[in-house]
Order: C-alpha cells, then structure tokens, then sequence
C-alpha cells in the first residue's frame, strides 16, 4: 500500500533513466514517495532500494541525513517557525509560543485533525525579513501574532491556494527536453571509468 | 598500475628531528609506522581507504609553507616533508580531539567487553586529558541491541569512526548497517528489522576501536588481560591465519590474523565462531565400539558403547591381521594436519600396504588437475592490473576470505575479472565480465575465449559476450583460479578449460580445493597412486622403501570406487578420517550400502556424525586448536597449526592413533611427536626438501612449496562434444552454501540456525513461464530419479539453469544426481502439485 504505486513508479523510471547510475536517482525518489503519502514510509524506502539496487540501510542512511524527509506522518501543512538568531532577537521565541498557543500543540508535534505540524528550525536565510517562517517551504515574512492568526485561519478556510499541500515539492519536476538529459548517450560509448559502466546497467 | 611503479621507489622525510625514508606514494600515518613512530588512530584501518573521520591521527606538518595540523591518514608522504608527532601543537590538538570523542562515550569500561584491548581506552590513558569539561548530559541509546544473530551494538559507546560501515560496504560489499541520522543523533544502525546479515559480520566486532561492537559467543566471558594466546592457522583450504585466545584452558575466540599473505586478518563468521564446535558438549572424549548392553562389544548391537583404547587398538588391528592389504582401504584425511596425514598415508601405504586411500570425497578435482599446472599465490592473483579468470563456485558461499582478496583487488588494484559461473555469484558486481556457461560446456567456451572463434552461440553464451572478454583476456599473461562448480557436473569439462588455457603462455593457476587440508592430503600422498612430495607411487616407490617396508606396487582405488567395492563385499577394513560421506558424497545410497556391507568400519573423528554412527570402531580424535603441526592451504603454503588447549576427555592426535596401529601391528611408524614426520620427509621430498616443524614458524607467511613439476596435466587433443542441450529442460548446478549441516555448523550454537531449506532456484521468467504456484513444492525429475521440492524465482540464476544448495534441511538434492553423467538435465511438472 505505502510503497511507490503504478503512477509513482511509472514516474520513479523516468527519472532513473535520466541518470547515468540508478542510486543517483535516490533522492528524487524519495521526494517522490514523500508526495505520494505526505512522508516517506519503510515499505516506500524498501520498495526505492529495491529498483535502485542498493540495500533499504543505504537508502535510510541518505533519508534521514535531510530534514525535509519525514518518517513519521506530518500535517497537512508544515510550519517552520524559524529561531536563527537574527529571527530571535526581533521576538522569535514569541511567535513560537504564540503558535503552540494558536494550534494547541507543542514543537514537533501534529494537531489532532493532522491539520498542522509545528517545527522550530534553524536560520532559513531570510534575515532581512525576520522574524520568519515556512509553510510547506513557502516563505512568510516579518510575522507577528496576529499574522500567523490571519494565517492560520485563511489555510483553514482554504483560501491559501498558493501554499501547496506537504509533499509537493517534488511537483516542480524538471522538464528537459530529452536530447539534453544526462546520461542519455549510451553509456559503453560514454569516457568513464568502468564501474560508472556497470553501476548503470540494468539488471 | 602507476602506484606500484612508484611505490618502488624512495624518498626522505623528517620525522621528530630525524631523517628517514618511506617508500613514495605511503600514506603518512603508514609511513610513520614503518619508521617506528605510531601515531595513534581510530578511524584508519590499514585494509580499508582512509577517511579522516576521527582527526585522531593529526599531526604537525610542513612541506615548506610552514607547519599545520593535518590528519596523517590522509595524507600522502612526500619528499623533504617535516612531520613533528611529538610537538606540543599535535600534543594539544590529539588531547582535544579526544575530549570530543568521549563527550558521549559513556565510560563504561568495568562492564565492557572491550576493556583492556581498547584503543579509545589505551589512547586516553597515552594521549587523552584525563578530565572533561563536558558537565551536559551525553545521548542516550537503547542498549545494547542486536544487530544480527552474534553482533550486538551499543551505540551509546560508537565515536561514529566508519570502521564498521566502512567494512560492510567495501570489504565484502553487504552494506547494510549505516549512518543513520544526523549530527548529534548520527547512529550506526540497520534498516528496521533487516539484520546485518552478512558472512563476514564478526569481522566488524574485530576492527571496532571501541566496544560498541561486540560479540555474543564471547560476551561477559572474559577479560583481555585473562586471555592467552598463541598464533594458528584455521583449518580451511586458503589457510587463514588466526590467533587462538583462550582463558583456563577454554577457547573463548578466534581472532584474525593480519599477515600480508592470504586473510589480511579477515574470517568468516563460519570460522571465527567455529570454536564452539570443537569444544561442544557433544565431542567424543572416550573411544567407542558398536555394542549393546553393559557396554559389551557386539557386531549386531545398535548403537556405540564406550571402550578403552587398548580395546578398541586391539580390535582394529586384530581386523587388519584378519584381512589381506587388497581388502583394507581408507577415505578421508581433510580435516587432518600434514603431519598427522603423512603418519596416516605410512600407515596405509607403508605399513599395511594398500593403496587404496583417498582423502577426497569425490566432488574434488583429480590429483593432475591440482598439482600438474603452474602454480601461483593468492598474492600474486590480486596484484595490480592482473586478468584473472575465475572458474570457480560461488568465493563468497565457499571460500570467504578470498572473495574479500579478489573484491579488493577488482575494485582498488584494477584487477579484471573474467568469470565463468553458471550463476550470478558474490563477486558478478565486480567483475570486468561475467558469463554463464551452460555446466558441461565450460571448455567450449574458454576455447572460444582464448580464440574468439565460434558460433553465434557458445555453451549457451551468444558470441558478442565472448568476444567482449576476448578482448579482456587477448594477449595477457592470464592468472587462472579454478575449482569444481558443481557436483552434478563431471570433472572432464573443467580439465579440458584447464588444459586450453595451460596452453596460453605465462598463465599461471591457483587450484580450489574443497576441504580444509586437502591440499595437505593430496602433498602427503592420500591419494590413490601417490606418494608423499608430488610424486607417483611408481617414481616415489624407491625413496621410501627403506622406510616403508610395505609399499603396494600397482595404483589403488578413489573413494569411488572404494565405495563400490565395499559395497560389492569387496572390503573387510575401512578407515573413515574425519569424513561424513554419508552426508558429503554424491551418492549417499551407495555410502549406505558400503557401511553396512564393510565388516569393519573404523571411525576416525571428533563426532558421531551420520557415517560415523555404522561405524564398529571409534577412535576420539583431537581438534586443530588442540594438537600442533602444520597445514597446507591452496598455494601450497605450509603455516603452524598450534596446541591451546588440552585434547578433552582422552582424545589423541590423529597421527598418534596411526602410530598406535602400526604399534600393534609389531611395526614402528617411527613418529613420536609431530617434527619426527619432517625428519623423514624432507630428506625424501623434494618439495618438503626445507621444510621443518622450526622453519615453518620463522617467517611470518609461512613456507612455501616447490612444484616438482612430476605430475602434470594431460594435455587434451580435442575438447569432448557436449549432449545436446533441450529447452524444455533445466540444466542442474549443485553447490555448497556457507552454512549447510556440515558438523562444525551444526556443532556451534551460533551458527546452526543459519542452515537454510532445500530448494530449487530458477530464473523468474522460467518460473513465470511454466506457471509454478509460489510456496507449493513440485514435482521435479531428472531421468528415473524424482523429487518433491521447492522451486523459487531467483533473479541470479540464468534462464535454463535450476540451481540447488546441497546439504540443507530438508529434501535431498543428491537424489536427482545420475551416476556417471556430464551434466545433468531435469524437468519441473507445475501440474504435479503436492498438498
């Protein structure tokens, strides 16, 4: 059931072809599962290191190494309040008290109708515009209280159309037209050392 | 190939002050070493490419821009460098690094196995603060937990060196434990619930600098400082080198041994923990008879009852005086050291006068085929830029240690692979090329290799994968590793491959034998037609006639045909040497009938195993960790086997038990201890010409034998045409798994549950096609022979192959073995379905 389904898979093979070695597509892959479930399952990690030819632990290794790849379920909608420093000293701690508050949850935890997930992180590059935060990786500038409240209530409303459900960040796939795609001069012609050869064949 | 040019050459650092030299192209760290200055270090494993992980290893450097602090495993040695391990700067920078790397270690050491023989705990105490600044609380782990059968992890204690993932992604290529996580919660760990199942998982407790990996057959048993230790050799035909650890007379481990000739300090978890075998509960300590009640000898009694020596020596050889030396034969001798093989072979050959003896059990390759081709090292088969053509079982199923050698040397030292494997093997990832040849058919293919000559299809390999590797294999001085593949194959193909590419100039061939010391047999003369030294009975007879009165004069029977004699009533005495044929020969029902035809069966071993249990004697015999003497592995290297611990019960060395027989057979065998049998060989062996109990334990790698170049292999003429192949039919291969129920296996509590079940693998489009239904056993046949059995999807076996581990639980695949054939061809009925 949580493992990559006939659309996710069909999509799955596409970008491995796109790669002169199958465990380069590891990481798209598993943005892939993540927008299938809205995390990334066991059966989905299994099932990626069964088609790349790696073992489930190296697929593991790598999904855990990344913060934006969760392995437990999530809300809908992830907020990332961040507390970098330049966000802590113009009321960072604030706000996210405010927004334990406002959801009803603590840091790191998801609202009972999986609505929400909140997360404290760390400095998400936008100083200038601090304090911040994310919702699904969208950025929201210079936040007070009463904006994260006027947030809050336009996603329950449903009135936030450009903030995209949590797992779609893999949607923006690449679009390239298919005489530029890597690895698409047959690898026996390509210069590479011979392991490049064999990790690219199919098996 | 560059590296090893340069490596030749030498070039001047300065290290503390002083000049020295260093060989180019050495990492640092090495380079200091072999000066004798250590530097202390976690992460770097001299087996392994560095990584810098740890920055233990950091030392003050200069190479003319000033000094730095560089982590020396890193870091090639170059001319003129100054390297200062000493300086207050690398004094302070290795006291810091270790500060770090205790913060979350949690100093457990009275409740760690590890203590005593830890590095973090020894490079603490030389080169660590002694006090932490560190008051926050360190992160918690569950502890310990296992992460396979015998390797528990504590990873409270890991300092994250890589040692371990390291070994499992690039040693043997099973990466399944990893860095889990991320900077503070980084964790070594297993995917959920898939173990780390791997040959070689005892190998990472070895190399752990820490005790975070441990061992569950040694945990809590004993102190470092409480061991003893002497250095061995582990039975095995590549002759691993270990060390024996042992506390009150009780062997505890078996560690590695780090030489630069066969293992590199690698063991398989079959043979590390094998050490519970030889001192399992289930050991005979006393001599047996078959009996019956009140432990009174009785022919027809149904089971063995204890004796005394006396008895049971008197009862062997008032056997041998009833019967003449034509009707007295012996198999088995594998297990045995060289020693105790000569003293066995002068028994039988010298004294009692038959020659039929034979140590194989008929899934070895002839004597001719072992000894009669030019010989080469392990070594020399891994050094850079070499073709090797593999024609060999499984390395990873059978011959663990060298799968590692020949991985490392495929993926570090450009070796290319040519492999011949009916099936996708261990080593098929690494290779430069695999092909299938179809069993049967071997020789047609190397003769279409060696000449890219053919048909469009050869032994059932199209001719562009041919020419491929004849390109890899043109006009090179090819290193050959072969052994049989298959016991459902005949030898001829394999010899005919062996004699094309004996033609090729410069190749050179390292033999697989089967058994742990059968290449010490086949040198010691267990073999029918042989003498001691590589020679023949014919050519040898007037070396050893002063010494061995009774030397037959005509060539004896294999095992074979031994066993078919005794079967026909042909064999009064047979001596079984640490053998199970009833279990390991091809045709168990023929092993049956011998047994129970044989007026006397004499069982020398170390358990009742099945075939010992028909036997009407029993001598206890002692266990390699318990006897000294030497074994020859498959270079012809003679390594030490050492006494640890003393023989149970009153269990003797096998060549004793020889010299008892031969006592009371009112000749002297002349062996009273071990370095007695040198005595008389080397002056009568060529081969053996240097060889002493003194000279095989002065060098560390060993002594090596000399080819005398008497016995060769035949050249062949032509190659023999191949049956025709069918494609309804599936072409059978039979071969050994590393765990299957094999004595030492089954003897050793951590190792027994790893036996698998019978079955047939076939490629998933074979399966798909003949609509096998998963999970339900079929009805497979192969001439009049049949058989109910599992038959699985395997994607490593290719299209008309079925391919079968032997000696697994369950259905016995010898069953579908016919007598005499090339190969053997066998149908699978998908509608015959069973329950």
């Amino acid at each position: 059931m949580s493992r990559l389904n006939e659309e996710s898979l069909r999509i799955a093979n596409e970008i491995i072809n796109r790669y002169p070695i199958k465990k380069s597509a590891l990481i798209p892959l598993l943005h892939l599962a993540q927008e299938q479930e809205g995390w990334v399952t066991d059966q989905a990690m299994r099932h990626i290191a069964e088609i790349l030819g790696v073992t489930p632990a190296e697929v593991l290794g790598t999904c855990s190494f990344y913060e934006m790849f969760k392995r437990s379920p999530v809300g809908e909608y992830q907020v990332n309040v961040c507390h970098g420093i330049s966000c802590h000293l113009l009321g960072a701690e604030n706000l996210l008290h405010h927004a334990e508050d406002t959801l009803g949850i603590k840091e790191g935890e998801t609202t009972q109708d999986g609505k929400f997930s909140l997360e404290g992180v760390e400095c998400i590059a936008a100083c200038t515009e601090a304090p911040c935060l994310q919702v699904n990786y969208r950025y929201q500038n210079k936040v007070t209280t009463s904006d994260f409240n006027e947030l809050v209530q336009e996603i329950i409303d449903g009135e936030r159309s450009d903030i995209p459900k949590h797992g779609s960040l893999a949607k923006v796939r690449q679009n390239i037209s298919p005489e530029r795609l890597a690895g698409i001069e047959p690898v026996e012609h390509a210069e590479q050392p011979e392991w490049l050869n064999r990790n690219g064949q199919d098996s | 190939m560059s590296e090893t040019m340069h490596s030749q050459d030498l070039i001047n650092f300065t290290l503390n002050g002083e000049e020295v030299s260093a060989a180019n192209g050495d990492n640092l760290i090495d380079a200091c070493e072999k000066a004798g200055v250590e530097i202390p270090r976690f992460c770097y494993h001299k087996r392994m490419n560095s990584v810098g992980m740890c920055r233990m290893c950091i030392v003050e450097v200069d190479t003319g821009r000033g000094p730095a602090l560089q982590p020396s495993c890193m870091l090639t040695v170059s001319e003129g460098m100054a390297v200062n391990t000493e300086s207050e700067t690398t004094k302070k920078a290795q006291d810091g690094v270790l500060e770090f790397l205790l913060l979350n270690h949690p100093l457990d050491c009275p409740i760690c196995d590890k203590g005593g023989e830890c590095p973090l705990q020894d490079q603490t105490i030389a080169f660590g603060p002694g006090e932490t600044r560190f008051v926050e609380e360190k992160r918690h782990f569950e502890k310990p937990i296992s992460i396979n059968e015998n390797v528990y992890l504590d990873r409270e204690r890991c300092i994250l060196c890589d040692r371990c993932t390291r070994f499992a992604d690039e040693v043997v290529g099973d990466p399944l434990i990893h860095f889990i996580d991320r900077g503070n919660a980084t964790q070594v760990n297993t995917f959920p619930d898939d173990p780390f199942a791997s040959y070689f998982s005892g190998n990472v407790v070895q190399i752990c600098p820490v005790g975070a990996l441990t061992a569950k057959p040694y945990r809590f048993k004993a102190r470092p400082w409480d061991l003893e230790e002497i250095e061995s050799t582990y039975p095995n035909p590549l002759g691993d080198r270990i060390t024996i650890q042992s506390s009150r007379d009780q062997v505890l481990r078996f560690q590695g041994l780090d030489k630069e000739s066969v293992n590199w300090g690698w063991l398989t978890d079959k043979d590390r923990f094998s050490f519970q075998a030889f001192q399992s509960e289930y050991r005979v300590q006393e001599p047996l008879v078959r009996g019956g009640g009140l432990n009174r000898p009785d022919r027809n009694g149904l089971g063995l009852v204890a004796s005394s020596w006396s008895n049971v020596l008197t009862m062997a050889t008032d056997a041998i005086k009833q019967t003449v030396p034509d009707r007295i034969a012996v198999i088995g001798g594998s297990r045995l050291t060289n020693e105790s093989q000569y003293s066995w072979t002068k028994l039988a050959k010298g004294i009692i006068g038959t020659d039929h003896v034979d140590a194989s059990l008929g899934d070895e390759l002839p004597p001719q085929a072992i000894l009669g081709l030019p010989k080469t090292t392990v070594n020399e088969v891994c050094s850079a830029g070499n073709t090797v053509i593999l024609i060999a079982p499984d390395l990873k199923e059978e011959y663990g240690t060298l799968y590692i050698r020949l991985r490392h040397a495929a993926l570090e030292n450009d070796v290319k692979i040519i492999e011949l494997s009916p099936t996708e093997t261990g080593l098929s990832n690494v290779a430069a090329i695999t092909l299938h040849p179809r069993p049967g058919e071997i020789a047609k293919v190397v003769h279409s290799l060696l000449t890219g000559e053919g048909p469009v299809e050869i032994g059932g390999i199209p001719k562009e994968l041919i020419l491929q590797a004849h390109e890899l294999v043109k006009d090179r001085d090819l290193k050959v590793v072969y052994g049989k593949q298959s016991i459902a194959e005949s030898d001829q193909p394999i010899i005919e491959a062996l004699s094309l590419l004996k033609r090729n100039p410069n190749s050179k061939f390292l033999p697989l034998v089967r058994r742990g010391n059968a290449m010490g047999a086949i040198q010691m003369g267990m073999a029918p037609g042989l003498l001691p030294g590589q020679v023949t009975l014919a050519e040898g007879s007037e070396a050893f006639n002063d010494i061995w009165p009774n030397l037959p004069n005509k060539q004896g029977m294999g095992t074979e045909e031994i066993l078919q004699s005794a079967a026909d009533g042909m064999i009064d005495v047979l001596f079984i040497l640490g053998a199970d044929p009833l279990s390991d020969f091809y045709d168990p029902e023929l092993v049956e009938k011998a047994l129970t035809t044989v007026k006397s069966v004499i069982s020398v071993d170390l358990f009742v195993n099945a075939s010992a249990y028909h036997a009407d004697i029993f001598f206890p015999a002692s266990a390699f960790i318990e006897v000294n003497g030497s074994h020859t592995n498959i270079e012809g290297r003679i390594t030490p086997i050492r006494k640890k611990v003393t023989s149970p019960g009153t269990t003797r060395p096998d060549w004793m038990i020889a010299a008892e027989i031969a006592n009371r057979l009112d000749h002297d065998l002349r062996i009273e201890k071990p370095e007695d049998v040198w005595g008389e060989l080397s002056p009568r062996s060529i081969s053996h010409a240097n060889v002493s109990m003194d000279s095989i334990g002065a060098t560390p790698e060993g002594q090596l034998l000399e080819s005398t170049d008497v016995i060769e292999l035949e050249e062949i003429e032509e190659i023999s045409d191949t049956r025709p192949f069918d494609s309804y039919s599936l072409r059978l291969v039979l071969a050994k798994r590393m765990y299957d129920r094999g004595t030492v296996t089954q003897m050793s509590p951590s190792l027994k549950e790893f036996t698998g079940t019978s079955q047939l693998h076939i490629n998933p489009t074979d399966f798909k096609a003949m609509g096998i239904q998963n999970g339900k056993p079929v009805l497979v046949t192969a001439g009049d022979r049949n058989l109910t059995v599992l038959v699985i999807p395997d994607k490593r076996i290719p299209r008309s192959i079925a391919f079968g581990y032997l000696n697994q639980t369950g259905e016995d695949l010898r069953t579908l073995l016919i007598k005499g054939a090339d190969s053997i061809d066998i149908r699978i009925d998908p509608t015959s379905r069973v329950g």
